[in-house]
């Protein structure tokens, strides 16, 4: 698994700090999530919901929430966690990311506020000193009650599995994309325009039940729907 | 002599306004304004050197480069995909290009007319 001074490395090489934002446009592919299909019953019949997407920003999940009368709040975590100011180094010298930093500057909102978190692939993706903090926060922020719907690979995964952005497109079905990450386009020394394209987000570690149950102990509930594609579809509720 | 045709007011690459921006015609920013910007009844576009830190009160909203703030409008707000936005999003309408990147809040209110 990469350190966290290898991401950035990978994200910030060169003098200026471009800003890294995810790209559009790779293949997109479908499948179905019975995770998502549980949620989907939750908030058809429910009005004004309050809803957070933690994934790339996604026009087609907009519309979906919006389209329905509900309230979307859209905040990429991932590519907020790429920010460089929020590198730091522990007692013992490793390089860590500040996590009250993090949440000083993201997922502020009032407590209990939302009815739904679509967490996707978030904590499989995000550096290690993020993760238990953001579900922390996660926690606080959703309704009693309230749900979260968050994907994790399993070991058959393997370790080079690409991250993807989720698209809900039916009750229970989902568009994934891979996401390529490219930085801005900058000048080069001779004033040539650069635009580099470098690899997505690494799979940072892969959670066993036990893990995950254990990462959402405060939660009431929590679910465990096993999909085809080595992903563990976890539903837990506040 | 013919009669020239009502220019669009601009606020070009290399200008920077701060304070509260106020008007009755639309506006193109393509340089940096702080503060806030009303153009009820009319509308606000964000070219893509456009650099906005301020709240936004207009009509219609269409967003190229950066927007750091709230938009409220009162028909429709495009976010095309070049487009940076940080704030929350009240607006009738709302289009948004595969590439844009929200962090906020969408809010469609409808108004019915009958």
């Amino acid at each position: 698994m990469s350190s966290v001074s290898q991401n950035f490395m990978k994200f910030f090489r060169g003098s200026s700090g471009p800003e890294t934002i995810p790209a559009q446009g790779s293949q997109k592919l479908t499948r179905r999530s019975s995770g998502l299909g549980e949620l989907s019953r939750s908030w058809e019949s429910a009005e004004s919901l309050c809803v957070l997407d933690l994934g790339s920003t996604s026009p087609t999940n907009i519309r979906h929430f919006t389209e329905h009368g509900h309230r979307i709040y859209s905040e990429d975590l991932l590519t907020a966690s790429t920010d460089p100011e929020l590198l730091t180094k522990d007692e013992q010298g490793s390089a860590v990311l500040d996590s009250r930093k993090f949440l000083a500057d993201n997922l502020v909102y009032p407590a209990a506020h939302f009815d739904f978190i679509l967490c996707w692939n978030l904590p499989d993706y995000l550096d290690e000193s993020l993760v238990k903090p953001v579900v922390g926060r996660l926690w606080s922020v959703l309704k009693p009650g309230g749900m979260l719907l968050a994907f994790f690979h399993t070991r058959d995964a393997g370790p080079d599995s690409p991250c993807h952005r989720f698209h809900i497109v039916g009750a229970d079905t989902l568009e994934m994309q891979k996401i390529v990450l490219r930085r801005e386009a900058r000048r080069g020394p001779t004033g040539a325009v650069h635009t580099a394209i470098s690899d997505g987000f690494q799979l940072q570690r892969v959670f066993n039940n036990r893990h995950i149950e254990n990462l959402f102990r405060d939660f009431a509930s929590i679910k465990f729907f096993l999909a085809r594609d080595n992903v563990r579809e976890v539903l837990v509720v506040r | 002599m013919s009669t020239p045709a009502a220019a669009l007011a601009q606020i070009g690459k290399s200008v920077f306004v701060k304070g509260e921006l106020s008007g009755s015609e639309d506006l193109y920013v393509d340089g940096q304004v702080e503060g806030s910007i009303a153009l009820k009844g009319n509308s606000l576009t964000v070219g893509p050197n456009g650099q906005v830190k301020a709240s936004v009160d207009a009509k219609g909203v269409v967003v190229q480069g950066k927007l750091e703030g709230n938009i409220q409008a009162s028909d429709r707000v495009d976010l095309r995909k070049s487009a940076i936005v940080t704030g929350d999003i009240s607006a009738q309408r709302i289009s948004i290009e595969e590439g844009a990147f929200l962090k906020g809040k969408v809010d469609i209110h409808r108004i019915d007319t009958k």
